[in-house]
This record gives C-alpha cells, sequence and structure tokens, in this order.
C-alpha cells in the first residue's frame, strides 16, 4: 500500500544554500488504522504528518547527496536542461531505504526515491511491496509532471498548478493504488489528461 | 537551482497572508463559488488557497462559509473537473480536521464519491470510514454493465480492505471477488473502437479495431491482461488492469476467507490428500464459491503473465513492465499456494521452468528474489530446486550487481527474512558473507541500518575471525569494487566508478601476478577460512583512498565494528576471545589509510579490547608473548594512543594470580621492565614531526600499571617508587612546559603523588589495585565507599595530615 507521495526540493551538496523544503505532499489514507481507540487532536495529528513526510524529504535529500558524492558527480557536472531536451529519467538517481518504526512512522515503511537535477520524488510505502512496480511507477510520475508542469523551465511554478498535479495523481496513481499500465495504456490515459486539461 | 530560487520568490510573497487577509480571500471565493462562476478566475484563487492551505505544517482557519462551499462544490454535478479536483484538495489538506463535515451521501457521482472518499480517507475517522467503504460497495454492486464509475472506485475499495478490513459485509466481499475473477479473466480481447474525429472533409467511417496485441507486436493468442496492448482500451480491459493491480491486496486483506488459509499445519495433510488434488483441478465448473473463482481466475492470469514476460518487448516502457508483472505474478501465486496448498502441484512447473529462464538472464536479477523466496516457503515439494536457487542467488548476483541500488536493498531485505534462518539455507547465509559485504561496502549510507540488524544472523564462531579482517578491510573493499568495475566496463558503457578520481598506475599494477591473486581473495565469493595479510594490496590502492565512497564506507565501519562485537560476545569462548584480541593488535596498525579512519577505529577496538579480556581474563597470560612485543615494539605511540592505553590498561587488570594461576613473578617483572622502558622513552624524548606528542592517558596509565604490578610483586615497590617520584619531578620542571599544558602536568603530579602514597602502605596498595573478583559485582561501585578514586583521595588525605586519625 502507497501511503503517501511527496515532491521536494534537493540540494546538490549539503553546503549549498537553503533548506529542504517540501513542495507538494499527498497522503493516501490516515496513518492510524482505524481501529486506533486513543482520542487525538486533529490539528496535532495534522501537524504530525507534515512532519512526517518533511523528515522524509530530508532523509531523501541526505541519501540523494550521498549518493552523488559517492559517483565523484558534483553540481557543477549537471548539465543545464532545455526544456526540449527529454531529460533522462532512466539515468536518474535513484535508491530506497527503510525507515524503522517510530522514526518517524508508528510502522516500519519503505521510502522509494528518484531524483531529478533539484527535484526529489519520493513513495512512501508498506515494506512488502513490488518495488519494481514502484520504481516504474515513480519514473512514470516524475516524467509525467516534468513535462506537464514543465517544471525545468525557469519561472514554473509548480506550487500554482496544483489540479495538474491532481489530475496526473488521480489517473495514474489513485488513491496510491499502483497501476500495471504498459506504454500504450498510459499514452492513452496521457492523452485524456492532456484533453481534459488543455480548454 | 533556477525552481529554487523561483520556489523562494514565490513562497515569500504567498506565506505572508495574515488572518484577515485570508478572510477576505475566503469571502471571494464562496462568492465565486456560490455564484456557481467556473471561469479562470476560480481556478486561480482556488489554486492560491492550496497553496496557502497546503504550505504550513500549521493549520489555517477557513471561513465555515468558505469550506461549506468547496464541499457543495466538489458535489455539485455541474463544476467541471478541474476545480473539483482542487477543492477536495484543498479540503484533503486541511484533514485533518474537526471543521469538515463531508459526507459521501452528498456525492452524486462515482466520481464525486471518489473525491469525497479521498478527504475522507485523509481525515481518518473509522466509522466514516467504514460507512464510506460501505457506501462504495454498494454502488459497485448495483452496476451492471461496466460503466467508466467503477474504475474510479475500485481503488477505493482496495484502500478501505486494506484499511478496514472487517468493514466490509461478507456477502458483498464475495460478490465483489465474483466479479473480480470475471474481470480478470473474461475481458475483450478486441481493441477498443476509435471514436469518429469528424473532420470537415471526411466521411465518419466506421473502424473495425483488431485485436489486443502482445508487447511483442503479435496478435495476442490468449485472454487479455497487463501485458496486452492496443490502440484504445475498452472499459472492461480498464478495469481488468485495476483488478490486477489490486488483487494481491485483495486476497490478503479484504479478499475471501478460506476456512483453512492460516493453518499452516494442516498445509502437510492437504499436500498429501488427493481429494483437494481433484476439486482443484475442475476449472471448468462455475459452481465454484466466490472465493476460489478468484483464486482459480487469478492463478490462471499469473500463468498467462508467466509466458507473456518471456516475449521481447518493442518498447522499453513495456520491458520493464515485464519484469514487475513478474514480480507481481510470483508474488501473487506464492500466495495463492500458501492460501490453497493444492494449487501447489500446479504451480511448480511454471516455476521451476521460471527458475532456469531467470538464472540465465542477468538482467532478471531482481525478479529471481521473489522466486527465491517462493522456494523458501514451499520448499518441501521442491528441495532441489531451492538449493540451485540460493547457490546462483548467492555466489553469483552480488559479485555482478553490487553496484545497482535497489537491487541491493532486495537483497539485503531478502536476506532479512525470517524463512531463511531454518535449515541448510542459514549456513549457506552466512559462509557468503564476503559476497554480500560487497553491498555494503558500495552501498553504505543506504545499507549500514540493515547490515547491523543483520550482522547478529551472520556472525558465526567458525567465521568470525575471517569476517573482523574483512570488516577492517571494507574500505579496501570498496576501493577494489571500483577498480575492477575500471578495468571491466566497457568503454561505451555510462562510468559506475567515481570518475571524479584518476588512478594512474593502478591498473597497471594489478597485473602482477601476486598482486592479482591478493585481489581476487578480496573479492571472494564465499568465507575461505584463510586469512591472508591483504597489507600489500593497501599500496596498490591508495590513489582511490580519497574516493568519497570509500570515504562514506570508511566512516560506516565504526557502526559495524560494534555491531559486530555485540553479537560475538554473546557465544565467543575462551578461544575466540585469544584470537580476536590478538586480531585487534595485529590490524591496528595496519589498516588501509584513508582519512581519519584509522582513529575511528582505534577508537572502537581500544574499547572492545578490554571487554574481549573481560570475557577471558585468561589470555593475558596466554598471550603474555604477544602483549611483551606489542608493548615494546611502539617505541613510542603513534598517533591516538588509543590501543596502546587500552592494552596496558588490561595488563594492570590482568596479570595477576587471582585471575590466571599461571601468572609468574617472572612474568610481572618481564611486563614491569617493558612498561618501565616505554615511560621511559615517552616522557624523555622530545616530540617531532615523526613522532607526536604523547597523549596524557599513556602515561598515567603507564603510572597506574606499573603501581599495580608493584603492589602484587612486592619487591619491585622501591623501583616504582623512584620512577614516581622522578615523574612528579619531571612534571614540575620548566623543560616540558610547552608540551604539555598545565592541567596535564597537574593532573601527572596528583596521580604520581596518590600512587606514591599508596605505596607506602603496600597491604593496602594491594587491595587497592588488585581488588578481588567482587569487584565485577555492581554493589561494589555503587557502594561509594569502595570506588577506587575515593579511596586513593582518603588514602592521600590520611597520610597528609599529621592529626592522629591514623588507626594504630
Amino acid at each position: 500500500m502507497v501511503h503517501a507521495f511527496l515532491i521536494h526540493t534537493l540540494r546538490a551538496t549539503k553546503a549549498e544554500e537553503g533548506f529542504c523544503r517540501v513542495l507538494y505532499s499527498c497522503f493516501f489514507g490516515a496513518e492510524n488504522s482505524p481501529n486506533d481507540p486513543q482520542p487525538r487532536s486533529a490539528e496535532r495529528d495534522r501537524l504530525l504528518r507534515k512532519e512526517q513526510i518533511l523528515a522524509v524529504a530530508r532523509q531523501v535529500e541526505s541519501m540523494y547527496q550521498l549518493q552523488q558524492q559517492a559517483c565523484g558527480r558534483h553540481a557543477v557536472d549537471l548539465q543545464p536542461q532545455s526544456s526540449d531536451d527529454p531529460v533522462a529519467l532512466h539515468e536518474a538517481p535513484c535508491g530506497a531505504f527503510r525507515l524503522a518504526p517510530g522514526d518517524p512512522f508508528q510502522e516500519p515503511r519503505t521510502v522509494v526515491w528518484l531524483g531529478v537535477l533539484s527535484i526529489g520524488f519520493a513513495l512512501v510505502l508498506d515494506t512488502e511491496e513490488n518495488l519494481l512496480l514502484v520504481e516504474n511507477t515513480l519514473r512514470l510520475l516524475a516524467r509525467l509532471l516534468l513535462d506537464h508542469l514543465r517544471l525545468l523551465v525557469p519561472g514554473a511554478n509548480l506550487l500554482l498548478r496544483a489540479d495538474c498535479i491532481e489530475g496526473i495523481l488521480t489517473r495514474f496513481l489513485p488513491h496510491g493504488q499502483l497501476l500495471f499500465l504498459n506504454d500504450q495504456f498510459v499514452q492513452g490515459l496521457e492523452k485524456e489528461f492532456s484533453a481534459a486539461w488543455s480548454h | 537551482m533556477l525552481l529554487l530560487l523561483a520556489f523562494q520568490h514565490g513562497m515569500g510573497s504567498r506565506l505572508e497572508v495574515g488572518a484577515e487577509e485570508l478572510g477576505r480571500f475566503c469571502a471571494r471565493i464562496s462568492a465565486l463559488l456560490e455564484a456557481e462562476d467556473w471561469g479562470p478566475d476560480t481556478l486561480d484563487a482556488l489554486r492560491r488557497l492550496f497553496l496557502i492551505v497546503a504550505a504550513t505544517k500549521y493549520s489555517r482557519r477557513l471561513d465555515p462559509a468558505c469550506v461549506a462551499q468547496l464541499q457543495t462544490a466538489l458535489c455539485s454535478p455541474r463544476c467541471p473537473e478541474r476545480l473539483q479536483l482542487l477543492c477536495a484538495a484543498v479540503l484533503r489538506e486541511m484533514a485533518p480536521s474537526d471543521s469538515l463535515s463531508l459526507s459521501c451521501d452528498h456525492a452524486q457521482s462515482a466520481r464525486q464519491l471518489g473525491l469525497v472518499a479521498s478527504v475522507l480517507l485523509a481525515q481518518g475517522d473509522p466509522q466514516q470510514v467504514r460507512t464510506m467503504g460501505q457506501r462504495v460497495m454498494k454502488v459497485l454492486e448495483s452496476r451492471q454493465p461496466e460503466g467508466p464509475s467503477l474504475t474510479h472506485l475500485l481503488p477505493v475499495m482496495s484502500k478501505v480492505a486494506s484499511l478496514a478490513p472487517d468493514a466490509l459485509p461478507e456477502e458483498q466481499t464475495k460478490a465483489l471477488s465474483k466479479r473480480l475473477g470475471d474481470w480478470l479473466r473474461y475481458a475483450s480481447v478486441q481493441q477498443g473502437a476509435a471514436h469518429a474525429s469528424g473532420g470537415f472533409f471526411s466521411a465518419p467511417r466506421a473502424r473495425q479495431p483488431g485485436p489486443v496485441t502482445e508487447v511483442d507486436g503479435t496478435v495476442a493468442t490468449d485472454f487479455f491482461t497487463v501485458l496486452s496492448t492496443g490502440q484504445r482500451f475498452t472499459e472492461d480491459q480498464r478495469l481488468n488492469v485495476q483488478a490486477f493491480s489490486m488483487l494481491r491486496a485483495w486476497l490478503l486483506q479484504g479478499g475471501p476467507a478460506y476456512p483453512s488459509a492460516t493453518d499452516a499445519d494442516d498445509r502437510s495433510e492437504l499436500e498429501g490428500s488427493t481429494v483437494s488434488v481433484l476439486s482443484a483441478a475442475s476449472t471448468t465448473s462455475h459452481l465454484l464459491p466466490p472465493a476460489e473463482w478468484l483464486r482459480e481466475k487469478a492463478l490462471e492470469y499469473c500463468q498467462r503473465l508467466l509466458e507473456q514476460s518471456g516475449r521481447r518487448a518493442l518498447r522499453k516502457a513495456d520491458s520493464d513492465l515485464q519484469k514487475a508483472c513478474l514480480v507481481e505474478a510470483v508474488l501473487v501465486l506464492d500466495l495463492l499456494c500458501r492460501q490453497d496448498p493444492a494449487f501447489l502441484y500446479r504451480v511448480l512447473p511454471c516455476l521451476r521452468a521460471l527458475r532456469t529462464r531467470l538464472c540465465g538472464d542477468p538482467a532478471c536479477a531482481r525478479a529471481l528474489l521473489p522466486v527465491a523466496r517462493f522456494f523458501l516457503r514451499h520448499g518441501e515439494a521442491a528441495a532441489v530446486d531451492a538449493d540451485a536457487v540460493y547457490q546462483h542467488l548467492f555466489t553469483r548476483i552480488p559479485s555482478e550487481h553490487f553496484h545497482s541500488p535497489m537491487l541491493a536493498f532486495e537483497f539485503v531485505q531478502f536476506c532479512r527474512d525470517p524463512l531463511l534462518l531454518l535449515g541448510s539455507n542459514l549456513d549457506l547465509l552466512k559462509t557468503s558473507f564476503p559476497n554480500l559485504f560487497k553491498f555494503l561496502a558500495w552501498s553504505s549510507p543506504a545499507l549500514t541500518s540493515e547490515f547491523v540488524a543483520l550482522l547478529p544472523v551472520l556472525v558465526d564462531a567458525g567465521t568470525a575471525v575471517e569476517m573482523l579482517h574483512l570488516l577492517l578491510d571494507l574500505p579496501s573493499l570498496t576501493a577494489a569494487l571500483d577498480l575492477q568495475l575500471r578495468s571491466s566496463q566497457a568503454a561505451s558503457e555510462r562510468p559506475l566508478w567515481d570518475v571524479s578520481v584518476r588512478a594512474p598506475g593502478c591498473l597497471e599494477a594489478l597485473r602482477d601476478p601476486q598482486a592479482q591473486g591478493l585481489f581476487q581473495q578480496l573479492l571472494r565469493a564465499k568465507a575461505s577460512g584463510t586469512t591472508e595479510r591483504l597489507t600489500p594490496l593497501h599500496q596498490l590502492l591508495q590513489p582511490l583512498a580519497s574516493c568519497a565512497r570509500v570515504v562514506q564506507c570508511a566512516q560506516a565501519v565504526p557502526t559495524l565494528l560494534r555491531a559486530f562485537f555485540a553479537a560475538v560476545t554473546q557465544f565467543a569462548d575462551g578461544a575466540l576471545a585469544s584470537r580476536l584480541a590478538l586480531l585487534l593488535l595485529e590490524r591496528s596498525d595496519a589498516l588501509f589509510q584513508v582519512e581519519g579512519y584509522e582513529a575511528d577505529v582505534h577508537r572502537v577496538l581500544s574499547s572492545q579490547f578490554p571487554a574481549l579480556c573481560k570475557l577471558h581474563p585468561q589470555l593475558v597470560v596466554e598471550q603474555a608473548k604477544e602483549l611483551l612485543e606489542f608493548v615494546g615494539s611502539l617505541g613510542g605511540p603513534s598517533g591516538t594512543g588509543y590501543m596502546l592505553t587500552s592494552v596496558v590498561w588490561a595488563i594492570g587488570e590482568y596479570l595477576s594470580v587471582s585471575w590466571d594461576r599461571r601468572c609468574t613473578a617472572e612474568q610481572i617483572s618481564r611486563f614491569f621492565e617493558a612498561l618501565e622502558a616505554l615511560l621511559f622513552e615517552v616522557t624523555q624524548s622530545r616530540p617531532s614531526a615523526a613522532l607526536p606528542k604523547c597523549p596524557l592517558q599513556v602515561i598515567t596509565v603507564l603510572m597506574t600499571t606499573l603501581t599495580k604490578l608493584a603492589s602484587r610483586s612486592q619487591d619491585l615497590i622501591p623501583r616504582v617508587s623512584l620512577l614516581l617520584s622522578k615523574m612528579r619531578t619531571l612534571a614540575q620542571s620548566p623543560a616540558v612546559g610547552p608540551v604539555h599544558s598545565e592541567d596535564d602536568l597537574g593532573a601527572v603530579r596528583t596521580r604520581a603523588t596518590e600512587l606514591l602514597n599508596l605505596l607506602k602502605m603496600p597491604s593496602v596498595a594491594q587491595f587497592v589495585l588488585t581488588p578481588s573478583v567482587e569487584v565485577s559485582q555492581p554493589r561494589y561501585h555503587r557502594d561509594s565507599n569502595t570506588a577506587l578514586p575515593l579511596a586513593l583521595d582518603m588514602v592521600s588525605r590520611l597520610l597528609e595530615r599529621e592529626a592522629s586519625l591514623l588507626p594504630g
């Protein structure tokens, strides 16, 4: 089961200025199982969720930085992308790590992440998932979001285009359901989405 | 970089929305929504509202009127999809919140119900989730022909089934199971019809859609699955995709309850019984109850997928999907066999064939893991096959795929599977640790915590020594793997090694046969039992020591060492403790030179050495010769002095008759002389570039240890008294001023004085410095009257006072 999807900023090295910020996050279902009898304040729950997501984002950023460092790739090496070049998503750094129970979620979770230039995408899952499918889905979502939101064009502000992100998620990860979509199927769904969003 | 700047600019201008301004904004939105203005203004306003609510972790109070309007718009039949999505998103971002009053009764279409469901699921109220689940179920079962509505609701169903399995009534669950089975097996095999595009000049032509195709372009040979493609898809084909996507979760959680599904003991009975074989073989009967119907169809679907995944896909994305489908099919088959063991007979042949296919294909390494897990669970029926899979898995895969982060992660998760700990597989796992460490050496940040959990399983009395050597050599293993990639990767491939570090001459140096032999030894796949020293390799690999990956590995090693020792001290006997202690001494100056590595390792080892001695105190006497050599050969401690301090302390602690009857006065004498010489050397020699300043702990521990030894062999007392007086004088002399700080010198003086005072009363000294075994009892230390420093202090004060408080 997918518990959350998030998009966040990625700094290439720790030395870079700024903080790790969550740009968009979506929870699919509450963390406590509905059978949880403890009364909790709604506001505190929301605050907790936001902080959990930020913790995940920070850890992804840290893993990304370590992986880039280990490959010997520095910020200078990253080619500036023009909006026309297809981003080589198959070569984008990706990885997975496990979150121990209590840190920060109650149950143990797995996080699969993908880093594309200065943006990170991550899925928070249960520990027994089909990671090949998760990886495919994450790359697909990243490709769709980069293409349709034109994230790499300077001035594009994804924060104000939440409807676009929602539209993509509704079709390709509905309620957190990972889908087995072959290429033609994806194209069909994408055409539908473009048509619905063009007017 | 640009995006980040744009983001920060964007954030700045939007976050400073005060409460009053927010109130005005909400009022504007309420007005727009109430007026049913679905134009670009509303879109823009809702986008901004989403940003305001989502951007902060603290809840923002929205006007109740505004919230009500959002909820109404969500369920309005006229509101366009885009705006409804935004309304749902805003409400979801607010959740959990007390101000939401959404209910699934308001939704008027399946799509709206889906949106409402996303908000209610985020809200997390168990009662609401239940009600919503029941409502969705009702909608699902009421529709006869499949309309687009069902595709919106199936994912909701799956989510509710995972979160609250008991929320759904059994009758309806069964009915849905039956339909899922139908969707899986009986979807149309014709492509979807194209809508007539109706251009200005073209007459609308009724185009006959052709049959669906396989991923390799040929016409479909059997029923429709997720690996069937076409230009357009029909509704039932979409349901087929969704049904398979949710199949495993449905079978696992909210799915059909087989009477003996959870009863593992019945498994062996059922496997032998002929009755269940017969019933499972009857695939034609539609009289199967829904649970079995779904399982039957799931089995056929997975078998078809296994066949389809062997085809050569025309598109890369489809080839990736094939692998994912392969994994999923095996996982579902595993689940089916667990729930109904009778399936095993039908499933084993395809899995055997699959195993053969996968072992020969390096691109499918990740898909091998679920196959291995399958054999692990259902091993009794397929014992021979299992061994072949594991052999391939543990000996070939890590050597060839250590550099793939996802495979590494999955492989290590597989190793932590509790089923692996049973039976003969455990031995194979344990002896394959050199191969497993390759994953660790390459991706240490991601895998260190996993290996800390895995080490207690891997550590074994037979391989502990070899494993410790390899752990200490882990950074050199990283460098060796990097070098291996440099030499073996084709020039056209994207380099996996560290491109920022050049290694001139390394590859050349590797041509030397002896170096090659050591290199292969380091990169071995299994525990070899021999521990050949790899120190010559360290020099060869030195240029690579500055690789970031090597440095990261070096930083992870101390944590791993601690985990190793925590595990090994649980079961180590005297002989093993002895060998490990010697290993520490030997390796402490034979480490790969990575920045900061030696100091970090010394810090850990110096705390482990006393722990080993505590486990087996006799090792000090047993290894007296080696210890003497260690102390004597240093000629002045290099670097941090951690190891020396710890060894000298251990000598002082355990070289006595109370710990080992074999300890002789002669031995004590020999050690005394060696330590005395060492003390002279460290205090007399001037620090230079080659010989750094001697750490204070070394001096004080030497003094204390010498005193301890003297207290046991009392004819040494005059010598040590002389030595201590000299130390005290030295610490006062101005000559040593610039080398040590005043505090340090003060400490030396104080300690020398305390020890001298103690030695004036030899029997007290013996009691204090050679305590009996009870010293290991906690009470001894909790009782503050018996703690050593206090005793020393008290004795000193007693002696210095002229008052007649001295007893007798």
